[in-house]
């Protein structure tokens, strides 16, 4: 906590004078402070409350009033009926889909960089740092570069257009976040704890088992939030290396809304971009903890 | 055996991954280089020809206006963000009673998949419907805001709800920034007498240098692979008029089967984001091994 | 008897760093050995490569008359007390203690019995079922100590046990583990940076800087005759004054003249020096420079010195001057007569002088 405040809480016992415009200028602060948390949370509202109206009511209504009659006809058509295209099934198959890819993509990529971690933070060896830095890069290229051989090499594999194909996908660019997570987590647990344990007469795996998995909770916490986060709202690899019954919920999303077959319906769009934001937005609000050590632990890096 | 085994069992471990990052990573980057450097259209070919996919790049106006748009999005969304960002903290660093909440609140659109943002802001700045049709609905009949659909002004529609998005997690960053400074660095200012506005400007912020850094890092980082926004927000329109190198790139590689452009452009992008990451991946490890 | 330890001619480098240098040392069993020196000396190094935490360079370690070099850390027959006690966090007590043995597949009555002993010689029955994090320092040494005992090894390792113990704890500690090795008769090998550790617990000490090997010794031996400049400066405290001075054949012995600040030059005799270069560092340690008119005897040798500074500590006076160009303490009585800015006549005992080559450091007589 910076003990330093532009404006103290407390006002000293000065003069009336000063305390009134103590007074002011903290009102003026909490306004301030809530005229931008309406900023952050009116493309919320308007999308709620759009995804609530006809689309008679859109057509005549304003964008920021409440529905003047509550319907949850965009929400039925939404999950079970909308456009992705020539298929009008709705957003249900590609939730499902987005599952399917997201727990065992989020499962194998945290297991495995939990003892990748546990290496290049316990079990140093010649080249290690070396090894280290270049995983660590890999978490920077933009993902266009390895789109094109990415392509071609599901193909090679027989993975193309599947579900394994993108787990596979999710699995190999996430290991480099997950791997600098359980790293930097294990780093600062002293090195005499794995001495202790060898001298015990435990190897690697024992040691890791019996040890390091433990007091690992907050961390897999970080990790399976962040994974789950990234291959949920993942629309690039999606787009690229699905097809036809495998997308997931972003790609099925944008082609709702961007289906030029029919009327635009927006209720139905509003209601399907909450449909496909729920599951991530449950996490954070759940987990905020742990999510915002992610994101400060995935760009503060090293 | 077992004794060889009981040795190296740490790099059997990380064996899997680290060949898994040479290839798909490394290999990857060598392949599309390489490709880059070939006429391959439809199917990749591999006789080498020379630099002519770049040339044909830096000549297409369509790859220009990416790469304005790139400075013009990168520019804009890295400051408004940082700003609004470093704004937000220190707002909120003042002994707010409500603060979880607001941070909760101004933290939450990164929770969310750009798609979904593109299409929150779609509505919402779509000039039929939208915000403009709610002002003017107000009695405002003059009030003009089409950027979406105008293509001088596409681009910055995308650079509005980018930093709607991202603003949020700098404000995260700051304020954890400015947590940390010490706090007998901040007493003893006090006790000097030094108006607390200046301790903001000559010792706080001076100090969190390293917090600007990764910021920038990441955001950066953000816009030169931002792609779903512009899908989901302009789908690159009007025209090209919002082409982003990651849209250009997938638009070569996917809908207009010219893989040798697509390779170029996807290698100018990595490049791109070297000059940014490189000097300071190197800086931090640097540190980290003194 | 065969040593229960035995280093010959050990190296280790981490790439072209050398850590340390030909090490040898050889310790009987029952034997208490303090590696002690400077940070960076190699010393928590050489302890890491008798446990096999650490892969030697070169050389042969043997410990109980096997050869241990190529063996991994488990299976030779030792036990360690780290720094931070390395205790598992998880881990309650009483599965912190038994860990070891349940890895080993020791069966569960021999674990308990082990461990009933082992709580009932620390005292610590009552925290077996907590977990590390509740428990205090002292109560985290006697645990890590626990786990160390319930192995009943060959050798115990100790790498800096007590340094994280405020100072009061500390003496406390090193007292039990004093009682402790005398009452198991086990040999054990410490490292620790603090001389006085080193003096109080040792039965030898191995005095260390830059990798190699300084003095290896009793206490006693290496405290009365340090082997060179850097053992004398470094164990005992206050140091040892370490005065430069001049030294001349005379009949009677060699004439010592020293420097003197605002006066002339001081001049001891010494009967029984050995032969000496001209210039040497003469080696004094603070308790043999004594007030005249208190203690007088046959080898001591009178001067008078301007005091600089007073400093009474209790039991002891430390008295400041200045000789050779260089403060001198002496350790004078509590009652002692000696002021600030004042002539007094120091009594200087050559009968426990050292002296060194200035050049090199090493010791002359």
């Amino acid at each position: 906590m910076t003990d330093a405040t532009l404006i103290s809480p407390r006002a000293g016992t000065r003069t009336t004078g000063q305390k009134v415009t103590r007074l002011a200028l903290r009102y003026g602060l909490y306004a301030l402070l809530f005229l931008f948390a309406l900023y952050y949370l009116l493309p919320l509202f308007v999308m709620v409350s759009t995804s609530l109206k006809s689309l008679d009511e859109i057509r005549t209504g304003s964008l920021v009033a409440l529905p003047r009659e509550v319907t949850f006809e965009a929400w039925k058509t939404a999950w079970s009926g909308a456009c992705t295209g020539i298929q009008c099934e709705g957003l249900k198959p590609y939730l499902w889909n987005s599952l399917l890819i997201a727990i065992p993509g989020v499962a194998i990529s945290t297991i495995i960089g939990a003892l990748n971690g546990y290496v290049f933070a316990q079990w140093r060896f010649r080249g290690a740092n070396l090894m280290f830095a270049l995983i660590l890069f890999g978490c920077f290229i933009p993902f266009q570069v390895v789109l094109l051989p990415m392509a071609r090499m599901l193909g090679l594999m027989g993975l193309a257009g599947s579900i394994p194909g993108l787990i596979f996908v999710h699995v190999v660019y996430g290991l480099g976040f997950t791997t600098l997570f359980f790293r930097n987590y294990y780093v600062t647990i002293p090195m005499e704890l794995v001495r202790a344990a060898k001298i015990d007469g435990a190897g690697f795996f024992r040691i890791f088992w019996s040890i390091f998995l433990p007091i690992s909770l907050p961390i897999i916490v970080v990790s399976v939030i962040w994974q789950f986060t990234q291959i949920w709202n993942d629309f690039l690899f999606g787009v690229s290396f699905s097809e036809a019954g495998t997308q997931p919920v972003t790609v099925a999303l944008n082609n709702i809304v961007n289906s030029t077959t029919g009327v635009k319906a927006y209720n139905v769009d509003m209601a399907a971009a909450i449909l496909a934001a729920l599951p991530t937005l449950l996490v954070y609000v759940v987990a905020g903890k742990y999510f915002i050590r992610g994101l400060t632990a995935g760009s503060v890096k090293g | 055996m077992t004794q060889w085994l009981e040795r190296h069992v740490p790099k059997v471990v990380l064996a899997p991954t680290f060949a898994a990052i040479l290839l798909f990573v490394y290999g990857f980057i060598g392949w599309t280089a390489w490709v880059s450097f070939t006429r391959s259209k439809l199917m990749p070919r591999y006789e080498i020809e020379g630099v002519i996919q770049y040339t044909k790049l830096f000549a297409s106006p369509r790859w220009d206006t990416a790469m304005n748009n790139l400075f013009i999005f990168g520019t804009l969304f890295i400051v408004i963000s940082m700003i609004l960002g470093l704004a937000l903290a220190i707002l909120l660093d003042q002994k707010i009673r409500t603060e979880g909440f607001l941070r909760t609140v101004y933290l939450y659109p990164m929770a969310l998949s750009m798609i979904v943002t593109g299409t929150a802001w779609k509505w919402i700045l779509n000039p039929g419907l939208g915000l403009q049709a709610t002002v003017q609905g107000w009695g405002f009949e003059n009030f003009q805001f089409d950027w979406l659909v105008n293509p001088d002004y596409a681009i910055y529609t995308v650079v509005m709800a980018g930093v709607w998005q991202s603003s949020g997690f700098v404000m995260a960053l700051f304020l954890a920034g400015l947590r940390s400074v010490d706090g007998e660095i901040i007493k003893a200012a006090q006790v000097d007498g030094i108006p607390t506005p200046r301790i903001y400007s000559a010792i706080i912020i001076p100090s969190m240098a390293p917090i600007f850094l990764s910021a920038f890092i990441v955001l950066s980082h953000l816009a030169i692979k931002s792609f779903d926004l512009v899908i989901a927000l302009t789908g690159g329109g009007p025209g090209y008029a919002t082409d982003l190198p990651a849209t250009y790139m997938y638009a070569m590689a996917f809908s207009r089967g010219d893989i040798g452009q697509a390779a170029s452009s996807a290698m100018i992008m990595m490049m791109v984001v070297f000059a940014i990451v490189v000097p300071y991946l190197y800086s931090e490890l640097r540190a980290k091994h003194d | 008897m065969a040593p229960i330890l035995d280093i010959k001619n050990l190296y280790k480098s981490y790439g072209d760093v050398k850590i340390l240098k030909d090490i040898n040392v050889a310790i009987e069993p029952g034997d208490f050995l303090v590696l002690v020196g400077p940070s960076g000396c190699g010393k928590s190094t050489l302890l890491n490569c008798i446990a096999g935490l650490e892969p030697i360079t070169g050389g042969a370690i043997t410990i109980a008359g096997q050869d241990m070099t190529e063996v991994s850390p488990k299976d030779r027959n030792i036990a360690m007390v780290f720094q931070s006690y390395a205790l598992y966090p998880t881990m309650s007590v009483a599965k912190n203690i038994t860990f070891g043995m349940k890895v080993r597949g020791v069966d569960q009555a021999t674990q308990d019995a082990k461990l009933k002993e082992v709580a009932a010689q620390l005292q610590i029955e009552p925290l077996l079922n907590r977990r590390p994090g509740q428990l205090s320092g002292g109560q985290r040494q006697r645990v890590a100590m626990g786990r160390a005992l319930v192995r009943d090894p060959a050798l115990f390792l100790f790498d800096e046990p007590l340094s994280n113990l405020d100072a009061k704890l500390r003496v406390e500690m090193r007292t039990e583990i004093k009682k402790l090795h005398q009452t198991l008769g086990a040999s054990m090998v410490y490292v620790t940076h603090d001389q006085i550790e080193a003096m109080t617990l040792a039965t030898k000490i191995v005095v260390m800087k830059g990798g190699v090997i300084q003095q290896i010794g009793t206490p006693a031996e290496i405290y009365n005759r340090p082997a060179n400049l850097f053992v004398a400066d470094f164990m005992g405290s206050p140091a040892m004054n370490l005065i430069p001075a001049k030294a001349r054949k005379n009949g009677a012995g060699t004439q010592i003249e020293i420097a003197r600040k605002g006066g002339e030059p001081l001049v001891l005799v010494d009967p029984t020096a050995p032969d000496l270069p001209a210039d040497v560092i003469l080696g004094l340690r603070p308790e043999n420079i004594a007030q005249a008119d208190v203690r007088t005897g046959e080898s001591y040798q009178v001067a008078d010195c301007l005091v600089d500074v007073v400093e009474p500590a209790g039991a002891d006076t430390y008295v400041m001057s200045n000789l050779g160009g260089k403060p001198v303490t002496a350790r004078m009585h509590a009652e002692t007569t000696a002021k600030a800015g004042q002539p007094l006549s120091f009594a200087f005992d050559l009968g426990k002088v050292s002296y060194f080559a200035p050049e090199d450091g090493r010791r002359l007589n």
